[in-house]
């Protein structure tokens, strides 16, 4: 896990986490799929992502499958830095 | 295109997946009024069988009361069977704007409008009163149909981590640059039974400039001292901005629902919201009805009082048999599983007792969070619990589960 998936991890924990839940997220818990981060509620993340890493992630790349591990919501952002500094 | 093999099987497949994941519904046909004693053929084709109704939305148990059948035969004889327009367009009779007013003055709002049901009021409300400036932030449990209402909204949406009201704050103060602040909670949470922390958000709201949007179906009619719903509860009376509820559940149970609250977001929702533009009226037999509904809950709070005895007396008497419940104090009682298969078991096992209860499982409720909902009503006697809880007991006993607390249960699913 690099420092982009430390940041997405402490997120979620912080963000979705009810208190008194000590569930470890890891590079490859299931976040949607597991039931931890709703499609619903996946939104905030989203736009977490975009304020910090200053990215724009389209509504095509932000799919459940993309958001559904730490692992997978790291190489979102990497994609999509890589694409803005190509722009 | 037709509908050809190719098409059928793409469907049967899908339906061929819902079976596999355990998710099939299949309705169970009721030959008798709706009541807390009710008649049931299932599956279909056997033999009717008469059952303990515990999971049903009828707080008061006026779904049947002979006062509402009368004052819906009246309305029906007097203002016909259906309106056959839109309200709009030739749709509205007198006793819609009366059912209006006499709503507004229950709930204590400014003005209201009826809908053909809470699904379509919390569907049509947020794209008719939101927009791309503004903000909706919502409790994470809140109910299915507001979360479609608010896809429907072009204004940003966001979310709190249920009833953490530090969450909240953050969220309040993350859209301070937002045109408008909408804060979005159920009042009584259907799936847990639990409140929402109405008094707090009431406060966070006006601290922050936000408005504060209330589903109250599950308590309209029975929560707060004279059941007029979550704000009476928590002496928030006249500080909600917009509540929605529904007919459809203690104030008579048929159909229809309403948004509820500041004149101009009512206004609104007459304007804009679609649900209302391009739905039938709320037939008047149904309006008939609720009218008298709300003379009778009005006049007395005996029923209520009732269903807030039968409430603590069914609760204790799961906790004495050893069941693990949710903890609270409304007439949404769920008997916590854990386990997705163990809850339908339990289910068709409470049936076979003479009682009809639901098992709950993802994705209604969260993954490993499997249980019996079972709800109180005002037409529930004190004999009809005690008999439930015969039932519940037995398949307790069953499943080898009386005494097991949340760790026991959960590692008894994982063996």
């Amino acid at each position: 896990m690099d420092e982009v998936g430390k940041v997405v991890r402490d997120y979620i924990t912080r963000e979705y986490l009810q208190e008194g839940d000590d569930r470890e997220i890891t590079e490859t818990t299931p976040l949607i799929s597991g039931g931890i981060v709703d499609s619903f509620s996946m939104v905030s993340l989203l736009r977490f992502l975009e304020k910090k890493y200053s990215i724009h992630i389209p509504a095509e790349a932000a799919t459940p499958q993309a958001f559904d591990t730490v692992q997978s919501i790291e190489a979102l952002v990497h994609r999509f830095q890589r694409t803005e500094v190509s722009v | 295109m037709a509908f050809t093999n190719t098409v059928r099987n793409c469907y049967q497949t899908t339906i061929e997946e819902i079976k596999a994941a355990g998710l099939f519904k299949e309705e169970r046909y009721i030959h008798s009024p709706q009541s807390s004693e009710i008649e049931v053929e299932f599956p279909v084709g056997s033999t009717i069988k008469k059952c303990i109704n515990i999971c049903a939305n009828n707080y008061l148990g006026l779904s049947s009361h002979p006062a509402v059948i009368a004052a819906a035969h009246a309305g029906l004889d007097s203002r016909g069977y259906g309106m056959s327009s839109v309200r709009f367009i030739c749709g509205t009779q007198d006793i819609h704007r009366e059912l209006e007013n006499r709503l507004t003055a229950f709930l204590g709002t400014e003005d209201t409008l009826l809908f053909p049901s809470c699904m379509d009021a919390n569907a049509g409300f947020f794209e008719a009163c939101l927009g791309e400036q503004d903000v909706m932030i919502a409790d994470r449990l809140v109910h299915a149909s507001i979360i479609d209402g608010m896809r429907l909204c072009k204004a940003m949406q966001d979310t709190y981590k249920h009833s953490d009201m530090g969450h909240l704050e953050e969220k309040l103060q993350e859209h301070q640059d937002k045109r408008l602040r909408l804060v979005i909670t159920d009042g009584v949470f259907s799936m847990d039974g639990d409140t929402a922390r109405l008094a707090d958000i009431v406060a966070l709201a006006e601290k922050y400039n936000a408005m504060v949007f209330l589903d109250d179906s599950h308590a309209t009619g029975f929560i707060g001292r004279t059941g007029r719903g979550t704000h009476e509860h928590w002496g928030v009376l006249g500080r909600i901005d917009v509540i929605t509820t529904t007919l459809g559940k203690a104030l008579g149970g048929a159909s229809g629902g309403c948004v509820s609250g500041r004149r101009e977001l009512v206004e609104m929702c007459r304007q804009r919201a679609r649900p209302y533009l391009f739905s039938n009226s709320v037939a008047p037999v149904i309006v008939a009805g609720a009218l008298k509904v709300l003379d009778l809950i009005s006049t007395s709070t005996e029923r209520r009082d009732k269903l807030e005895w039968n409430t603590k007396y069914w609760r204790g008497l799961l906790k004495d048999a050893g069941f693990d419940i949710k903890e609270g104090d409304t007439p949404i009682v769920p008997v916590m599983l854990y386990d997705a298969k163990l809850a339908q078991d339990f289910a068709r096992d409470l049936f076979d007792q003479g009682v009809y209860a639901v098992g709950f499982f993802f994705p209604v409720v969260p993954k490993g969070q499997a249980r019996i909902r079972t709800q109180l009503s005002a037409a529930h006697e004190k004999r009809h619990l005690d008999f439930a809880i015969e039932a519940f007991r037995k398949v307790g006993q069953k499943h080898g589960i009386l005494g097991l607390g949340k760790k026991e249960l959960l590692a008894r699913c994982a063996a």
